[in-house]
């Protein structure tokens, strides 16, 4: 509706309607990357960069589909150009940046195929935010993102310390812990009531 | 990895369906799995559709894997995949408008379902048509049985229903919590952990038999 | 995730046959999307307009006909074809002797989990809302949702009263949800027990709704009540 506030955008992306504990999205490196604290911290804040990128980038390409009435190819139109922002992105670090290139540089490729990343475009899209409320969105989905894949490497740490059933080794107990995590977020919903 | 075998065996069916389930197994395109399994219709519709792309999508790269240059190739697998996304978002609007906003933009993300980019890049770029289509359909299969897996079970609990039909009459108070976000996360984990117990018991079995033998 | 690197590095292909791929796979995607948009756009568009009269003829009881307008600052424009107008979209409903029964029209509001959003349905006749129908929720499942199956709460919304006040520039009385059970006032909505902020998110959906679009309305309503074109005719008009 593109009514709501940028506060309430925020933390409806932060916390109400996290990306990965109720949304589901961007569950792979989620599940993947959360295992120790250290990667975890990098993954994230590359893929909240790469949010705040392709949150402008669609938000462009809409502006243009909606002009021309081709919204038909909006699927097409925003995962290629998703994924040459992020091509672009990397080069431009290696090149001025190597020192961050070095710590987020691994992450970029994984994050063209994140899930997170398209639905977020795709939901400011269905949303009908503008400029600024897409930004701020982006804002949120990334630090939500951020937060969880935070709290779980922050877990799993804790985990591989104590003893553990051997059919529990593998996924099955990081799922079972982002059960537990997203029961614990939804206790958020409702903040806009 | 695939071993590159040059004919269609029975194995290259059933591959997706149990060995490498793509769900169970290996863990790939999990947002779906655990987004739009709240219910068995959405499990299968979801699961249909993901088929349907990953079908389409491997034969034609499958055709087309001597003409697309390495550079080039994730980019034009993309493209491909998301052409037949729209498709199957334009049907499903002309099919059933509920189960489009049932769905939601989950239809729209079967593009970033990894286990389809990663099915064309490992398997329907290195072989045959025919026998990319007979393995599409197998992880088809696979990937909608898993997802039927979930949303069976999270109807069941959640709502005392099977496909919209009443199971348990009134006095069964459903257990909400399976229906919600925490419930996709902790069903998924309880199956894996049955398929990790019955794996672990098989081996035994075979150490013990082994043992015997010798 | 991630794929893996290629195994050793391939020949060089010359520029000109990736550009040559990339082209031709860009044509030939265009051309399937384009067609399937082509060949579904009729069935969606029917389908869409199909969901929209069910839901317009649920909350306007006895309206069989109906015709869209758009309102605003201008005044009320009747909606033909593809143009669009900018403002807010409102359905008016006529039963067979091109009576006006009603006039019904968007709302949304921030429930427990995201936007409600809903259609209501306004009779002039009595001042009153007539009808709402959740058309997107996605609210707890068997506790929020319980605001389209709680048979008590629908049952507030079959004579809401939504008068104007004396010089008919706002709503009488606000529209409020109240603690279940504790309804006095003809423009008090009921609660359910146990969701309380899906049926609060309702009332204020109304509410804001209302207070802008009645007012606006009022002046217009002789033109509404217009009987419209008959349902043959308006099928050759929408063309």
């Amino acid at each position: 509706m593109g009514t709501e506030t940028l506060s309430f955008i925020f933390l409806n992306a932060v916390l109400a309607n996290n990306f990965v504990l109720a949304l589901f999205l961007g569950l792979c490196p989620f599940l993947g990357v959360s295992g120790k604290l250290n990667t975890a911290l990098p993954m994230g804040l590359a893929t909240m960069f790469v949010m705040l990128v392709s949150s402008v980038c669609a938000y462009l390409i809409n502006l243009v589909l909606v002009t021309f009435e081709i919204e038909f190819l909006r699927l097409i139109a925003y995962i290629a150009v998703i994924a040459s922002a992020v091509q672009l992105v990397e080069m431009t670090l290696k090149k001025f940046t190597p020192g961050l290139f070095r710590s987020l540089g691994i992450f970029l490729p994984l994050i063209t195929t994140n899930c997170a990343i398209l639905g977020l475009a795709l939901f400011q899209t269905f949303k009908e935010y503008d400029f600024l409320q897409s930004l701020v969105y982006a804002l949120g989905a990334g630090t939500g993102f951020m937060l969880a894949i935070l709290l779980m490497a922050g877990l799993r740490e804790k985990l591989e310390l104590s003893t553990m059933p051997t059919i529990t080794q593998g996924a099955a107990v990081s799922l079972i812990l982002g059960g537990l995590l997203s029961l614990s977020f939804m206790g958020f919903a409702g903040l806009g009531g | 990895m695939i071993k590159e075998k040059p004919t269609i065996t029975w194995e290259t069916f059933t591959e997706g369906l149990w060995r490498e389930n793509p769900v169970f197994v290996m863990l790939l395109g999990m947002c779906p799995v655990l987004a739009v399994t709240n219910s068995a219709i959405n499990a299968l519709a979801m699961g249909l559709a993901t088929t349907f792309v990953l079908l389409a999508s491997g034969t034609l790269i499958s055709l087309l894997r001597h003409n697309i240059p390495k550079q080039v190739r994730i980019a034009t697998y993309i493209v491909i995949i998301a052409t037949f996304v729209t498709i199957v978002d334009y049907t499903i609007q002309a099919i059933s408008l509920d189960l489009y906003n049932a769905l939601g933009a989950f239809i729209q993300l079967i593009v970033v379902n990894c286990m389809i980019l990663g099915r064309a890049e490992a398997y329907a770029s290195r072989n045959r048509p025919l026998k990319a289509i007979v393995n599409g359909i197998g992880m088809g299969i696979g990937f909608t049985f898993a997802l039927l897996c979930l949303g069976v079970v999270r109807e069941i609990l959640g709502a005392g229903t099977l496909f919209g039909l009443d199971l348990f009459g009134p006095r069964f108070e459903p257990w909400v919590v399976m229906l919600l976000p925490p419930g996709g996360f902790l069903v998924l984990g309880a199956w894996l952990l049955l398929f990790e117990w019955m794996k672990q018991r098989k081996e035994r079995a075979e150490l013990e038999a082994a043992a015997e033998t010798r | 995730m991630s794929t893996p690197e290629a195994e050793a590095l391939p020949p060089a292909t010359p520029a000109g046959k990736m550009i040559q791929t990339l082209v031709g796979i860009a044509m030939l995607s265009g051309f399937l999307v384009v067609l399937t948009y082509q060949l579904t756009k009729p069935i969606i568009a029917e389908n869409q307009r199909r969901a929209i009269e069910a839901a317009v003829f649920t909350v306007i009881p006895d309206a069989v006909v109906r015709s869209d307008f758009v309102i605003n600052d201008k005044g009320l424009t009747p909606v033909t074809g593809e143009e669009s107008v900018e403002g807010v979209l409102i359905y008016a409903g006529y039963n067979r002797d091109g009576e006006l029964k009603g006039i019904a029209a968007k709302a949304a509001a921030q429930g427990y989990a995201d936007l409600i959003h809903l259609l209501y349905g306004y009779d002039p006749g009595c001042e009153c809302i007539r009808g709402m129908k959740v058309l997107k929720l996605a609210e707890t499942p068997g506790l929020g949702d319980k605001i389209i199956t709680d048979a008590n709460f629908v049952a507030n919304f079959e004579a809401l009263d939504a008068r104007l006040n004396t010089d008919g520039s706002a709503l009488a009385n606000e529209i409020v949800t109240v603690k279940a059970g504790s309804k006095q006032n003809p423009w008090e909505i009921d609660a359910i027990s146990g969701a309380t902020i899906s049926s609060k998110a309702v009332g204020k959906a109304i509410n804001q709704s209302a207070k802008q679009l009645l007012p606006a309305i009022r002046p217009h309503l002789e033109k509404l009540k217009q009987p419209p074109v008959l349902p043959d005719q308006q099928e050759v008009a929408d063309d």
